[in-house]
């Protein structure tokens, strides 16, 4: 994929991330308010379509996102050649959905 | 300031290629005199054999730039009172480019890469037929009058701190030079520069620092054409008019 794609793809995430962070954040302050309970989250997201899309299209976009910046820093700050700075980056993105749909499955599912 | 021989001016002036010393001269301060002046009296009068570029005097050509008290500038147009700091000046070659002997660095990596960024012009109409009607309050033709102004001096280049640790970076003056291009509706390729200034080590390696903008002795704002660069990348090519 070309530098310019890369750095398209790179704004279109920030664009969606930045109000799902917000959201996100607004959450945590909202969720804590009476203490926090795995059972009042779960009685919350179980089931629910649109918090699974909520925090799907969160975990995509942030998995796209964070590469393609530790890709930037790898290849400014280490001796590492763009190529391997390129699949490294690849390898935390792949991690990062991973980690994160699995996450989204288990408080949604 | 006023000239006399009790008021002297240290000069410390970068003798040798990347290896090298400053060694320090005194010449005398006078109400005006640029740091140009003051490296040629040393020139003349005690080092015959240092090496330093200019050619216009005044601020046309952009070939005396060097380091100033660490800031790049045009040494034909900084006066000296303007920056020396206590009575004492230091003179170096531009920063980013290679040394070739004390105060002359080769040019051509800078020159390569402006060639690298597509930056030759490259007319779609011979001699035979009439000139092209540009109208010169169109949006893309305003672009590139804003930016086109440029005389290669590479203060810009030598003040850019992501060419410093990046020498693969084109640098401001390249890109800029590439924006006017992706504007000029004479151009052929406006296509393949804009892909060229997007290639690696083009426009998306900007960090927006603003010291190009910050030093440009002409005033010329290459961070600008390095964000509009960018936002065609969103949105491609500026659209030119139809010709009448």
């Amino acid at each position: 994929m070309t530098e310019r794609r890369l750095f398209v793809l790179q704004r279109l995430t920030a664009l969606i991330l930045a109000p799902l962070v917000l959201a996100h954040l607004g959450l945590i302050l909202y969720a804590v308010r009476d203490g926090l309970t795995a059972q009042e989250i779960l009685g919350r997201t179980q089931g629910s379509l649109g918090w699974a899309l909520f925090y799907g299209a969160f975990v995509l976009a942030a998995a796209v996102h964070a590469p393609l910046g530790l890709r930037t820093i790898l290849r400014e700050w280490t001796a590492a050649s763009p190529r391997l700075a390129t699949l490294v980056s690849l390898a935390f993105g792949i991690l990062l959905a991973a980690l994160g749909l699995r996450a989204v499955i288990a408080v949604v599912a | 300031m006023t000239e006399g021989p009790g008021n002297a001016l240290n000069v410390r002036i970068w003798r040798g290629k990347a290896e090298g010393r400053f060694e320090t001269y005194r010449v005398p301060a006078r109400d005006n005199q640029t740091v140009l002046d003051v490296v040629t009296e040393v020139q003349r009068r005690q080092a015959p054999d240092l090496a330093y570029r200019f050619a216009c005097r005044v601020g046309v050509c952009g070939s005396c730039a060097m380091t100033v008290n660490g800031r790049p500038r045009w040494t034909c147009r900084t006066h000296v009172r303007r920056v020396a700091l206590e009575g004492t000046l230091t003179v170096e070659p531009l920063r980013n480019l290679p040394r070739i002997k004390d105060l002359a660095c080769d040019m051509a990596p800078f020159f390569d890469k402006w060639q690298r960024a597509g930056g030759r012009f490259s007319g779609t109409a011979s001699r035979r037929e009439p000139p092209q009607r540009v109208d010169p309050q169109s949006p893309p033709r305003l672009a590139a009058s804003a930016a086109i102004e440029c005389i290669n001096c590479a203060v810009c280049h030598a003040a850019c701190d992501v060419v410093a640790w990046n020498s693969d970076y084109l640098g401001p003056a390249a890109l800029n030079r590439a924006w006017t291009l992706v504007n000029d509706a004479r151009h052929g390729p406006r296509s393949d520069t804009l892909d060229r200034a997007f290639a690696e080590g083009g426009c998306t390696s900007c960090h927006s620092q603003g010291n190009c903008t910050r030093h440009c002795p002409v005033g010329l704002s290459p961070s600008e054409s390095i964000a509009a660069l960018k936002r065609s990348a969103f949105f491609g090519l500026p659209k030119l008019e139809a010709p009448e």
